[in-house]
């Protein structure tokens, strides 16, 4: 590894992203590669068997199976070797979470267990907080589940959490009183993390145990989906929590969530591309066993059409959650778990991603969403009835739109944290904006020389949609300044040109790398990946750009700004649906995503 | 114990195979590879005497580079080393062949037992094993579901259309798993982390003194046929429909 600095989080808007430290599905170890195997043959072996159960709610078959899953390593991949669990990469976790993608239900318990359940005690938790419940966390043998969401404190989860604790007379206790809703695993959890004010005031996390007077958990709730996953609330009435339970500092709970938060929503991201995949091996199968017209659906052209695309959405999807997770990784690194300033490594590390989990969560849950929705299509009238898994599949992945952070509040914080980021001087946005405005004056695309390397078209445009974003963003925080964040409708659409323009850019150089080691002819499903997703996003994102700048400028300024616009985004499509029907023809051929761990 | 256990890493049993452009070998791109099922289940029966009477359990595997992975799988199932005898251009090769290959890395660890698969699901030949028996001098055991070991003594069980067939033999012995002998374990994350540790020697044909002696070679290999368009029965009543659908059974499927 170089000596060369890791890219700042949000910096790939600025600059072209570097191919050292973007990391790739292909850059999997053999270990990773294990890894995931043994993760899919237990989804398989000892989950998909169980579904039926798992659906009704069984909670000792749950219980069983976590248990199972703790034996065999996969709920410690993230905590460390001194308190019973592996201690391994987040590439090593994200790995086991993209395949209990595979398994609905559970991999929402999985999820919140190791992930947002177990975190804040990795990260925040003291020796003995450590000793006493990673252990039983890592083995499975103890569910965990994490209390922030309220009735009235749901995206607004800090400043509308009205759960307060109050120290005891004696001191012994931290009193807590109120009611989490939506709580993930409350049915079944033995651990929570708890967020609570101390007298009101101080935002503050707990690790509450159920057993622990005062502590109950309500009536599951009657969902749309991910049927077998517990969903209650979780009530306090003058619960006792010792002192000791006090998790890291007084006051200072808003780290805990947020950062915990962000590695939920990359771990949400990887788990909606396990399922994302999986809706594609199931679409693929039955398009191919299906026959009308005397032939199977998959040898018709809109059947072959929605499964490229498909796949070619799960492609990318890979490619965003790998970059990020691999940065995360760089970013962790060296970092020793039993340092005492180690909580305050891992937040900086993870909190500097932030903007890249937000993209994560958003891509990874709107890729699941489509791909679902196309496996109900190719199923036709099959894919409304509960005989056949797409159905479920359907149901069970809306979810992820919503939770850790509705897909809303996650775009808004995307160009929230790059402002932010801008205004402390931690990104040189506001000066990449200033040069653009002198640059685009002499910029012409026909003056454009590529250079000779593969997909140099594709690089080229990406880096005029990231000076498009520049371009717009930069316009609309001159017109609204400090009122910006009002603008909910121009934040969402500078979100979207975001989340494309890092989407498009860890696809391609993935595919690059993939040429690079592979050759043109055999990387060719790469190609054809990234220059169809290429063709189809630049249209979008042209869209977007103007729409936001018809909205902040008019008249002649307007004029002028669309003429820039035009200028930036002038490309010239390819062949596109040539493109797809290639990718079709391996997507039918492997009976799913083609691109194997 | 010297528990051996010979692995055959074999195409996934879910790859779509494809004759490759000389018509007798397969297609090797994009295909992913996997130890042969039948072969887990030595591994696992071999794992499980090792935790009853205690000894080694060594892994021998035979092709190219990428056998390494298989072998790495046994490794994280909990086995203690591993062999791999590398030659690039060993895959199809006479079973017979590879058996004496096999034997000639096997016979220095001086086994107690020496586990197969009952055959590879690629060619499904499931002759390397007795290949291997004969070399050694060993009685084999072939395609059992149980076996007791008692001092040197060991009994097997093996299905026989229905009825249980039960053999006993003093050790050495060759024996070759059949489905239903145990259900092998998962490679735990901690079994994975570990195998990376354990020791996988690679040896080559000229160091165990062997040259290829092929006595038989693979023809061609022929894709099974297309599978036939489906036939919509034609008719406008019920009754009319099913006489065509008789007629077409008996004149066209001749099934009836």
């Amino acid at each position: 590894m170089s000596e060369k600095k890791i890219p700042l989080g949000g910096e790939f808007l600025l600059i072209p992203g570097e191919a050292e430290h973007c990391f790739v599905p292909e850059e999997f170890s053999d270990e990773h590669r294990m890894i995931y195997k043994t993760t899919v043959d237990f989804i398989e072996g000892e989950i998909r068997p169980n579904d039926e159960k798992i659906e009704k709610k069984d909670h000792a078959t749950v219980k069983k199976l976590m248990a199972a899953a703790g034996e065999l390593g996969l709920l410690g991949t993230d905590v460390p070797e001194a308190y019973g669990g592996l201690g391994l990469d987040k590439i090593s976790t994200a790995v086991v979470t993209e395949a209990f993608g595979f398994s609905g239900s559970i991999a929402v318990a999985e999820g919140a267990h190791t992930g947002i359940g177990t975190m804040p005690i990795v990260y925040y938790g003291n020796k003995e907080q450590k000793e006493k419940y990673l252990p039983e966390s890592a083995a499975g043998t103890h569910i965990h589940a994490f209390c922030l969401t309220e009735s009235g404190a749901g995206s607004d989860a800090i400043g509308g959490c009205r759960t307060k604790a109050a120290l005891s007379q004696d001191g012994k206790h931290y009193i807590l009183n109120g009611e989490k809703m939506f709580i993930t695993n409350g049915g079944w959890a033995e651990v929570f993390i708890v967020f609570a004010k101390i007298d009101g005031a101080d935002f503050s996390a707990f690790i509450v145990e159920r057993g622990m007077p005062g502590v109950s958990s309500g009536a599951e709730e009657e969902k749309m989906g991910i049927k077998g996953s517990s969903t209650t609330t979780v009530i306090f009435e003058d619960a006792q929590v010792p002192v000791e339970n006090l998790l890291y500092e007084r006051g200072k709970g808003h780290h805990i969530a947020m950062n915990v938060l962000d590695i939920g929503r990359y771990k949400l991201g990887a788990a909606a591309i396990g399922g994302a995949k999986d809706a594609l091996k199931v679409a693929c199968r039955y398009a191919k066993d299906r026959q009308q017209f005397g032939r199977p659906i998959s040898d018709f052209g809109a059947m072959r059409e929605k499964l490229a695309k498909m796949a070619m959405k799960c492609y990318m999807g890979e490619s965003v959650i790998f970059r990020t997770v691999g940065l995360i990784d760089e970013a962790l690194h060296g970092a020793d778990p039993t340092a005492a300033d180690y909580a305050d490594k891992c937040t900086e590390a993870i909190r500097e991603y932030s903007i890249e989990c937000a993209i994560d969560k958003v891509f990874g849950s709107e890729v699941l969403d489509y791909c679902v929705d196309e496996c109900v299509q190719i199923h036709g009238g099959y894919g409304y009835v509960s005989e056949y898994p797409a159905e479920r599949y359907y149901r069970d992945a809306r979810i992820n739109r919503i939770f850790e952070g509705t897909n809303e509040i996650n775009r808004l914080l995307i160009p929230g944290e790059i402002l932010k980021k801008a205004m402390k001087g931690k990104l040189p946005f506001m000066q990449a904006g200033q040069k653009l405005m002198g640059d685009i004056m002499e910029y012409s695309p026909l003056m454009v020389e590529l250079p000779d390397e593969p997909l140099a078209y594709q690089a080229h445009m990406i880096e005029m949609c990231k000076k498009a974003v520049i371009f717009v963003a930069g316009t609309a925080i001159q017109k609204f300044m400090q009122k910006l964040g009002k603008e909910q409708e121009l934040l969402m659409r500078c979100a979207d040109m975001i989340i494309e323009v890092f989407a498009m850019e860890s696809g391609l150089i993935r595919a690059r790398k993939a040429i690079a080691a592979k050759g043109e002819d055999k990387a060719r499903f790469y190609a054809d990946v990234v220059t169809a997703y290429v063709d189809e996003s630049i249209p979008k994102i042209d869209q977007w750009a103007k729409e936001c700048l018809s909205y902040v400028e008019e008249g002649d300024t307007l004029r002028t700004l669309l003429v820039g616009i035009r200028k930036l985004l002038k490309y010239n499509p390819v062949n596109g649906i040539a493109l797809r029907k290639a990718i079709a023809d391996k997507v039918v051929d492997k009976g799913g995503y083609p691109l194997e761990y | 114990m010297n528990l051996v256990v010979c692995i055959k890493q074999v195409p996934d049993t879910e790859t779509q195979i494809k004759v490759g452009a000389d018509g007798k070998s397969i297609n090797m791109d994009d295909i992913k590879w996997v130890m042969n099922p039948y072969d887990e289940f030595g591994v696992e029966e071999a794992l499980r005497i090792k935790a009853d009477k205690g000894g080694d359990v060594i892994v021998v595997g035979a092709g190219p580079k990428r056998v390494t992975e298989a072998l790495r799988t046994a490794l994280a199932m909990g086995a203690d080393k591993a062999i791999l005898i590398e030659d690039e251009g060993l895959y199809g090769a006479d079973p017979i062949f590879v058996g004496k290959l096999l034997a000639k890395a096997i016979e220095p660890l001086n086994p107690d037992i020496v586990f197969f698969g009952q055959r590879a699901v690629d060619d499904d030949c499931g002759l390397a094993s007795s290949s291997v028996a004969e070399a050694l001098g060993m009685p084999q055991l072939a395609v059992i579901v149980k076996q007791e070991l008692d001092g040197d003594t060991i009994k097997v069980q093996r299905p026989v259309e229905g009825q249980t067939n039960v053999l006993s033999t003093k050790l050495p012995v060759c024996l070759t798993a059949q489905k239903g002998l145990n259900e092998p374990r998962y490679a735990s994350l901690p079994g994975i982390m570990k195998a990376k540790k354990k020791p996988l020697e690679v040896k080559t044909l000229a160091d165990l003194g062997v040259e290829r002696d092929d006595k038989i070679e693979i023809a061609a290999i022929n894709p099974p046929p297309e599978r036939a368009p489906g036939k919509v029965i034609q008719g406008e009543t019920p009754e009319e429909l099913a006489v065509n659908l008789a007629k077409a059974l008996r004149e066209e499927a001749k099934v009836i």
